[in-house]
């Protein structure tokens, strides 16, 4: 049986000015599961990305129109709370990017915005979080030294534990393995795998061998549109679309 | 033959080389000019101002910590009296003081700027920043002489002149250098510390406070120091609104001096070799002492961000 959809999303544009980035796209994101967007560079994926928790917003001349909606609610509807909705959805960037402060101070973060200052609840939410994102060991006796000194995937780790500190829904990733080495991008698939129970997943990535790894779900974007989506083995194994076999088998992109 | 041709070009050094190598000793030259420049101010600065303690025999301690100033006169001692006390206190203070009052301004001048409304300070209030930079310090001691003395006045009573009078003619002239240091240390926070914050559900108002302030701490600092370095080696401005007299300042609107002010009135009508004379310069090399340390403050707090 499959599992109710969180989020839902029907005929969406995106215009940034007088450009259209995304074209009529609707597809819907069911709880605890991995869903991977894929498509070649300028295919609209992370501008869509972007739109589901209204990161869009702080471009200037962005306009979205269509209906996005998170447990049912319309999250452009204009009595949508924008922080609220970013405390549920929560997204991890290409590029990691700590804060220039302490592992503690950056992890706990999210939790003071929302006015927490009990010293035991933060530093447990912190254990929790950072061992999640699988960390806890390498950082546990330098807690209070700054996360700048981290190498590249200990800082996207961390920013994972920061993200998961505030207890999200739903996770968006873009493309957080980039800008990594291949073992640290095992290091984050692998937590990913482990984080699909209780949050649900939604990752942009260039790595075609990495939607087909970790994910559950796959769709695939072309020139602002999505011209497949579906369970991921099908996308890859048995595409109904030749523009999918061509990307997905490297002949284009 | 040919050989010994091809040996010779190989061994002469080619016309780029010998370019380079030029351009090396003019540069070379040009800071080695610039270092005995600073050496010899140095060194001329010293030699005058350790007279005192040398060949007067006047005690450093005292120097330091004496209240009474008056190097032309014999005091009871039967010695004239140097006590450096009320302008080092005068002026540490004006200092401390604009800084105190100037930083708030500048950050909330700054944080308008940067993250409220962009198109407008770009715009607007930048050229007008750099045009308050570039106003002579006279324009600024003569508009406190004739607005704030007689304000301070009308207010607090007394004269007007003293360090109250000082401080406001400072933070107004250390404003604009505090403020633009504000704002290029705000705008070197990378976007993506704004994005993050955002991105974990902080309103505007928690992005700016929490990251891009905090962030920013380092360059803050060092705008904040520049504009100390500034205010302590003021000269005309504060001259013409503190009062020029040599005392312990009991409040802050009584008059009162600094070591700039008493540098600037006293050292025409003093001879050189003389004890006034030499007196002048130690004040002077407090002055120059106190610059270098504010410099070595700015490379440390440089240092530290950098580090971080």
């Amino acid at each position: 049986m499959a599992n109710k959809n969180i989020i839902t999303s029907k005929d969406v544009h995106i215009y940034y000015g007088d450009f259209e980035a995304i074209k009529g796209v609707s597809i819907d994101f069911p709880e605890h599961e991995i869903t991977a967007l894929i498509g070649p560079s300028g295919c609209g994926k992370s501008t869509y990305l972007r739109t589901l928790d209204r990161m869009n917003d702080l471009v200037p001349g962005a306009r979205t129109t269509g209906a996005i909606k998170l447990d049912g609610e319309d999250i452009y509807a204009p009595t949508t709370d924008v922080v609220q909705l970013r405390k549920r959805v929560g997204m991890v960037f290409q590029q990691p990017n700590p804060f220039p402060f302490s592992i503690y101070d950056n992890v706990v973060y999210g939790l003071r915005l929302a006015g927490v200052r009990d010293r035991a609840t933060l530093d447990a939410a912190c254990e929790r979080s950072l061992q999640q994102a699988a960390i806890w060991d390498e950082v546990k006796d330098k807690l209070h030294d700054s996360a700048l000194g981290l190498s590249g995937g200990q800082q996207q780790r961390v920013v994972m534990a920061r993200v998961l500190a505030v207890q999200p829904e739903v996770i968006l990733l873009d493309e957080p393995t980039s800008a990594l080495d291949p073992i640290s991008s095992t290091q984050i698939e692998n937590t990913l795998l482990e984080l699909r129970d209780q949050y649900t997943i939604i990752i942009v990535t260039h790595n075609m061998h990495q939607a087909s790894r970790i994910s559950d779900r796959t769709a695939f974007f072309l020139q602002g549109d999505i011209v497949e989506v579906g369970p991921t083995k099908q996308i890859f194994m048995n595409p109904q679309h030749k523009e999918t076999e061509d990307y997905i088998s490297g002949r284009f992109g | 033959m040919e050989e010994d041709k091809i040996r010779a070009a190989m061994l002469r050094k080619s016309r780029a080389a010998r370019i380079e190598q030029r351009g090396r000793a003019i540069s070379f030259a040009c800071i080695a000019l610039i270092v005995l420049v600073v050496v010899a101010i140095f060194y001329f600065v010293a030699s005058k101002g350790l007279a005192t303690f040398y060949q007067n025999k006047v005690n450093l301690w005292d120097f330091l910590s004496k209240t009474s100033w008056s190097p032309s006169t014999t005091g009871p001692h039967g010695k004239p009296e140097v006590g450096a006390l009320p302008m080092i206190i005068g002026s540490f203070g004006v200092t401390f003081l604009a800084a105190i009052v100037a930083t708030p301004f500048a950050i909330g001048a700054a944080l308008f700027m940067t993250e409220i409304a962009t198109k407008w300070g770009a715009k607007i209030l930048q050229p007008v920043i750099d045009l308050l930079v570039g106003i002579p310090s006279v324009v600024y001691g003569f508009i406190g002489l004739s607005v704030v003395v007689p304000a301070i006045r009308n207010v607090f009573g007394g004269t007007g002149f003293g360090i109250l009078a000082g401080t406001f003619v400072l933070f107004i002239m250390i404003l604009p250098t505090v403020t633009s240091m504000t704002v290029d240390a705000i705008h070197a926070v990378p976007s993506y510390y704004r994005s993050a914050s955002a991105a974990l559900g902080a309103t505007r108002w928690q992005t700016t406070s929490r990251v891009v302030l905090r962030a920013a701490v380092p360059g803050i600092l060092t705008g904040i120091v520049f504009g100390m370095a500034r205010a302590f080696g003021e000269a005309l401005a504060v001259q013409m609104v503190i009062g020029n007299a040599a005392m312990l300042p009991k409040d802050l609107i009584s008059p009162a001096s600094t070591l700039t002010s008493v540098l600037t009135s006293g050292i025409g009508n003093t001879v050189m070799g003389s004890l006034e004379n030499n007196a002048l310069w130690s004040l002077a090399l407090i002055l120059l002492l106190m610059s270098l340390a504010f410099n070595l403050v700015i490379r440390w707090i440089g240092k530290r961000g950098a580090l971080k």
